[in-house]
């Protein structure tokens, strides 16, 4: 039936049955890639690292305002329900503070003249389980 | 110094030297996205896989990668590590899935399943040796997307060649049943 339907298409009457086996799964599988790996979930901690060396971890879901020691001043990161950001930060350029808030798992904001720098975390890291 | 070759040495010669020419061709092709690429060259070993045998093929793609990397001044580079681990994988997947039934199973889908251990093995390497962090999981989607989509093309293209060349011979008579 398939090779009948495809007769018509030169292109295509190379395809045997399994090859669209085999398209069909190769799609479901990148499909599941995508949700699981690109996933947008909302993060659950924060991350902050000052140079190489984790300093703390946050839950997001509460108010609160930190005050981070930098090597070149204190920074002041605000924790709103949720969302994170810099509020604060003693650096020339000022980039960390106009990133603005952050909220999805993956995010970061990273002060270089500072050192700091904040990830957010979800739940679990969805890409725990892959380890090459 | 004369090295004693014999007929078969002579025929991986010309098939590889025929992959380096296509593996040139595509080097000089600017990529939309750094690492994507159509891998046209592994339609040649493709080919030999189901033309010849499985021997003939690895050294097919095997002195492809040595020989381009040494024309294109990547030898032992990160370029070359990661062509080679690419083709070594590719080559592992090649040899466990000729034992597909050919009856249901064309060239199409060797080709995607090579395409997906091309892409894996580069991104073992990119993990543990040239970006060693965990985001390298979000490229991970996008080359798979590419390895689909070029493996189903390089695997069309292989089918379309296996099959005029089964054609050729009885050129002079009418078009047999399509399969």
């Amino acid at each position: 039936m398939l090779s009948s339907s495809h007769s018509h298409k030169p292109a295509f009457r190379h395809l045997l049955a399994g090859d669209w086996l085999t398209i069909i799964l190769s799609t479901i599988i990148i499909a599941y890639l995508f949700q699981t790996l690109w996933s947008h979930e909302h993060a659950a901690k924060v991350q902050i690292r000052i140079g190489n060396k984790i300093h703390a971890a946050y839950d997001l879901n509460q108010q609160r305002d930190i005050i981070v020691p930098g090597p070149i001043g204190d920074a002041m990161i605000h924790i709103r329900q949720g969302k994170v950001r810099f509020a604060k930060s003693p650096c020339h350029n000022q980039y960390c503070v106009h990133q603005g808030w952050l909220t999805h798992s993956g995010q970061v904001a990273i002060c270089l003249p500072n050192q700091i720098s904040l990830e957010l975390i979800g739940a679990q890291k969805p890409y725990d389980s892959l380890n090459y | 110094m004369q090295i004693q070759t014999n007929i078969d040495d002579h025929r991986i010669a010309k098939l590889a030297a025929f992959a380096i020419a296509l593996h040139m061709i595509e080097a000089v092709v600017p990529s939309p996205l750094p690492g994507v690429k159509p891998g046209i060259a592994n339609i040649v070993t493709l080919y030999v896989l189901l033309q010849y045998d499985f021997a003939t093929a690895a050294w097919v793609s095997i002195l492809r990668v040595f020989a381009s990397s040494l024309l294109l001044g990547q030898f032992m580079s990160p370029a070359f590590a990661l062509s080679l681990s690419g083709a070594l994988l590719s080559l592992s997947m090649l040899w466990a899935a000729q034992h597909l039934p050919r009856r249901y199973f064309s060239a199409i889908t060797l080709s995607i399943l090579a395409a997906f251990a091309h892409i894996a093995g580069q991104l073992i390497v990119v993990r543990l040796w040239l970006i060693p962090h965990a985001s390298v999981a979000y490229l991970i989607p996008i080359f798979a997307v590419a390895a689909l989509f070029f493996g189903f093309i390089n695997g069309l293209i292989t089918a379309k060649l296996l099959y005029n060349k089964t054609q050729l011979p009885e050129s002079d008579q009418p078009a047999p049943p399509l399969p």
